[in-house]
Order: C-alpha cells, then sequence, then structure tokens
C-alpha cells in the first residue's frame, strides 16, 4: 500500500462525517426544512455551545452509570463465559437461561428495576450491565470451548490441571473473543443507561433529551443524540485500541486500524 | 518384565457397550529406551492406542502398566508432539518451547528464580534441531516444518521418560519429512527416552523404529510384531537397500491382508445380516 492510500484511509472516516453534515446542511437550507422537524448542524452546534455546562454535566452522569454497569457486566460476563466454556454441564444448564434473559427487551424490565431500587442512577446501572454481560459471556464461553483438544491432551500429560489449562492456554486463547465482545458490550452499555434515564431519572443524557422533546427543542435533542454517540465511539476506539495492543497475534495478518477492526 | 510400556489385553470401545470397538485385546510391551512404531491402515485405532498409553483415555478392559505402575489417570512424564505443530500464537518459539517448565516439578517451582538456566536449556535444545536464532520469532513466522521442529523441543524440553508421536510429520513435504526423521532419530541416540511413533509412513517407520507393531483394521489388533536390527545411526541411503526394502514388503504385505480381511468381515456382515444381529 501506498502511503498517499494510507492517509486517505486514516481521513476516510472524517471525510465521510464531514461529507455527511454538509449534505445535511445543504439539504436543510435548501428545502427550507423548520428546525423543530430536522435542524441543520450549525443550528445543533449552537445548541450544543449554548447548553454545554448541563449537557457534560448530564452526559458525565451516563457516562458514569454506563461504564459502571459495563465494569459489572466484564466481570460478571467474564466468570459466566468460564464456567459456561469449561464445563458442558454448565453449558446445558446456563445457556438457555441466559439466552431468555437477553431476549427480553431491557425497556420493559426498567420499570420493574425501578420498583426495585427507586430512580436515577440504580437503574441505569443495571440496565448498562444487564445488556453489557450477555455478548462477553458468550464470546468468553465460545473462546474457552473450542481450544484444541490435542493442546490439552499435550498439557494433561504433563500433569497441568484445569486452573493450568485455563491459565496458560484458555485464556489468552480467549482474549481476541473477549475484545471482540467488549466492543459490542460498550455500546449496548450506551443504549441500557440512556433507555433508563429516558424512563426513570431526573439526570443523565436520557432525561435531558425527554426534557428537550417535550419543549420542541429539537436542536437540544439532536446535541444530545451527538454526544451519546461521540461518547460510544470514543469508548470503542479506546478498546479497539486495546485489542490491538494485546491480540496482535490474533490480527496479524491485517494491518491494525484505528477503531477498524 | 522388565518392559517400560506394558499393555496386557487392552480393549477400548466408545460409548456404551454397543459402541464402536476400536481396540481389541492388545497385548504389547516397549522396553525403556526403546523406540517403537505404531503402524496400520487409517483408522484402526493408532491413536487411541496413544490416548491409552498416555492415560487421557481409561480402557474399557485389560491393564496398562507405564513404568511399573498401573494407569489410572493421564501420566505427568510424557512428552507428545501431534501432526499439528499445536504451538501457543501468542508466544514466540523460545517461550513456547518452555511450556512444559510452567508446569512439570520441580521445574515449575524453580522457574521463576533459574529463568536463564532453562531458557539456555531451550536455546541448546533449539540450536540442536536448526531452530538457533529463531527463539523470539513467532510461530505463524516459522515454516511448517520449523513449527514442528519446535513442536518437537516443546514435547521434549523436561527430558520426559516416555515420548508419544502421533504422525508428527504427516503434513510436511517428504524432504523436510525425511531432515525431520534425521533430526529425531539425532535426539533420540543423545537422550535415550522411550519412545512411541504413530504413523502410517511405513519407511518413516523402518527407519526410526527399533520395534514395529502392525495393527489392523477396525476393531485394532496387533497383528505382527517385527524387530528391525538395523545399525544405528541409519541413513537415508538405508532405505533404498534391498535388506530394508525387503522389510518394507514385508510390513507392507501384512497390512494389505489386514485391509482384505476387514472387507471380508463387511462384505459378511451384509450378505448374512441376519447371523450377525444373532451372534
Amino acid at each position: 500500500m501506498t502511503r498517499g492510500r494510507r492517509r486517505l484511509e486514516l481521513a476516510m472516516p472524517w471525510i465521510v462525517i464531514f461529507g455527511l453534515l454538509l449534505f445535511w446542511q445543504a439539504v436543510v437550507m435548501v428545502f427550507q426544512i423548520r428546525p423543530f422537524i430536522l435542524p441543520a448542524p450549525t443550528a445543533i452546534v449552537a445548541a450544543f455551545l449554548e447548553y454545554r455546562e448541563a449537557i457534560m454535566a448530564h452526559a458525565l452522569f451516563t457516562l458514569v452509570n454506563t461504564l459502571t454497569g459495563f465494569g459489572i457486566g466484564i466481570v460478571v460476563g467474564v466468570l459466566l463465559g468460564i464456567v459456561i466454556g469449561s464445563s458442558r454441564l454448565a453449558y446445558a444448564g446456563l445457556y438457555p437461561l441466559l439466552v431468555g434473559i437477553n431476549s427480553v427487551p431491557k425497556a420493559a424490565i426498567v420499570p420493574i428495576l425501578v420498583l426495585w431500587m427507586g430512580i436515577g442512577q440504580p437503574p441505569a446501572i443495571t440496565t448498562a450491565f444487564m445488556l453489557s454481560f450477555f455478548p462477553i459471556a458468550v464470546n468468553v464461553a465460545t473462546g474457552l470451548a473450542t481450544v484444541e483438544p490435542e493442546l490439552e491432551d499435550v498439557l494433561r500429560s504433563l500433569g497441568a490441571s484445569k486452573l493450568d489449562i485455563l491459565r496458560k492456554v484458555g485464556l489468552p486463547r480467549t482474549m481476541p473473543y473477549f475484545f471482540a465482545a467488549l466492543k459490542v458490550a460498550i455500546t449496548l452499555a450506551f443504549v441500557g443507561s440512556v433507555i433508563s434515564e429516558t424512563i426513570a431519572s431526573n439526570d443523565g443524557i436520557g432525561y435531558l433529551m425527554l426534557q428537550a422533546a417535550s419543549q420542541f427543542r429539537v436542536p437540544l435533542m439532536f446535541a444530545g443524540v451527538f454526544v451519546i454517540a461521540g461518547m460510544g465511539i470514543a469508548t470503542y476506539m479506546i478498546f479497539a485500541l486495546l485489542e490491538g495492543r494485546f491480540t496482535s497475534w490474533a490480527t496479524r495478518r491485517q494491518e491494525t486500524h484505528f477503531g477498524g477492526g | 518384565m522388565n518392559s517400560f510400556v506394558e499393555m496386557d489385553g487392552v480393549s477400548l470401545r466408545y460409548g456404551d457397550i454397543d459402541g464402536t470397538l476400536a481396540i481389541e485385546r492388545v497385548d504389547l510391551g516397549i522396553k525403556v529406551g526403546e523406540f517403537a512404531a505404531v503402524v496400520g491402515p487409517s483408522g484402526c485405532g493408532k491413536s487411541s492406542l496413544m490416548k491409552l498409553v498416555t492415560g487421557l483415555l481409561p480402557p474399557t478392559s485389560g491393564t496398562i502398566r507405564v513404568a511399573g505402575h498401573t494407569v489410572n489417570g493421564p501420566l505427568k512424564i510424557v512428552g507428545m508432539a501431534f501432526q499439528n505443530p499445536t504451538l501457543l500464537p501468542w508466544r514466540n518459539t523460545l517461550s513456547n518451547t518452555m511450556l512444559p517448565f510452567e508446569i512439570v516439578q520441580p521445574h515449575r517451582s524453580r522457574l521463576p528464580f533459574h529463568k536463564e538456566e532453562y531458557a539456555a536449556l531451550a536455546q541448546k535444545l533449539l540450536a540442536a534441531v536448526g531452530l538457533g536464532g529463531f527463539e523470539q520469532k513467532q510461530p505463524w513466522m516459522l515454516s511448517g516444518g520449523m513449527q514442528q521442529r519446535a513442536s518437537l523441543c516443546r514435547a521434549l524440553i523436561h527430558n520426559p521418560a516416555l515420548l508419544m508421536l502421533d504422525e508428527p510429520f504427516a503434513a510436511l513435504d517428504a524432504f523436510t519429512r525425511e531432515e525431520l526423521w534425521a533430526v529425531l532419530q539425532d535426539l533420540w541416540l543423545e537422550k535415550k527416552f522411550t519412545c512411541t511413533l504413530v504413523t502410517h509412513d511405513l519407511r518413516e517407520a523402518a527407519y526410526l523404529a527399533d520395534v514395529i507393531f502392525v495393527m489392523s483394521a477396525r476393531p485394532g489388533r496387533i497383528l505382527a510384531t517385527h524387530r528391525i536390527n538395523l545399525p544405528r545411526p541409519r541413513t537415508l541411503d538405508m532405505t533404498y537397500e534391498p535388506e530394508f526394502v525387503a522389510i518394507l514388503q514385508e510390513i507392507r504385505r501384512e497390512i494389505a491382508q489386514a485391509r482384505n480381511e476387514g472387507r471380508g468381515i463387511a462384505a459378511q456382515a451384509m450378505a448374512a445380516p441376519a447371523k450377525v444381529t444373532a451372534s
């Protein structure tokens, strides 16, 4: 690949985003769409600047909820994945249950959570957790369950315990699956916390957007959407970078792209 | 009874009573420091035999003794290598080779304090198989033959009393394979471990082994035992001499016969299904 092409590849995400925004601006101006139907990007930026303190405070609230729920999701997901991935019995018993839990729309659970925990932070963290642990558990389990039997034989005939095999082979081998799951799970965690904030909270981006909607301040709503999207992309890229660092052996054939894997 | 590995009337059936009989009444003995090869048509249970000896599978009936003790669980004195090199892709060649030190006692406890010493051992072995200078390379940077050399090193690094090789050279090209035969022979002549090689390549078996066990088609039985009394170290040129070729032809005849018998039984079964169910 030539250097010019490489640079172009790095610039591509920005070119696409700015192109889209320009197109959006042009459409709004040409067809004179009214701001409460679809505000122009400039109006959204203006709304963001005007309310930036409030937006940032709410965004921080959402971010904290999301990351807390996501953190619990990682711990529970990894532990569940290890149990499911290393025991056939646990797999048979737990997998259907997990699929069942994952199939329930989380918006339907939030009212129950509110009943138990009140409004605000607790249900937001719980919803973020419930959406994020599943892909992690499934991927870790898959990584562990697909360890080559020969490799297991090699280690067992050296006298390795189950824990040894897990530490030396199972977990390192599962890393690519784990990081792939993290990238999915972090975006789902944002979905979870924002859903919960929309339904039952007095803080957070979800609440801010609901308030803005009730007052027809559409540019402010869009500013909220953009902030969520921005936080989602930023956290995704952090995990993509970590993935590149820790599992370069698994992605050796393709170059590590910024947020591309 | 001075055999290191001893199988006495060993049978193995997969699944329940009506499951496939993989191995039927096998008796064999391998002496300390002997190089044994097991050959036979594909699907005759050669690999199952390996798993039985290493204790990875329990026999359905019969007893297996290794080093005087009855096998009733995975042995801890075995090195293994397979057709697939199964190196860990996240470790470099040196670290892959040193894996057994992290598991086997007393190395396991000593390793954190004597890292240099163990690394030197691994480097020496890697150099002996022609991998000097490749210690820091990741496995996927190595060719198939080099990966298999590293896999052999991993199987041998902790000086196991018993080395089990399951078609380790089957996936390599002919030239690399013959090169590795010589490498393996040199290692064996130097260290004199007891070795069992499962293979379907008769030349390989006769070149490397002191004793060859010929197995029948499923269910696997030992049809014949050949002693190869050619002098060591053997050379590739020897494999084209009449004496060597005569040995190969004899084994080949026995395997062909075994295959025909296998087909004959299958044909009989198809011709008279009632009889089979009655028995």
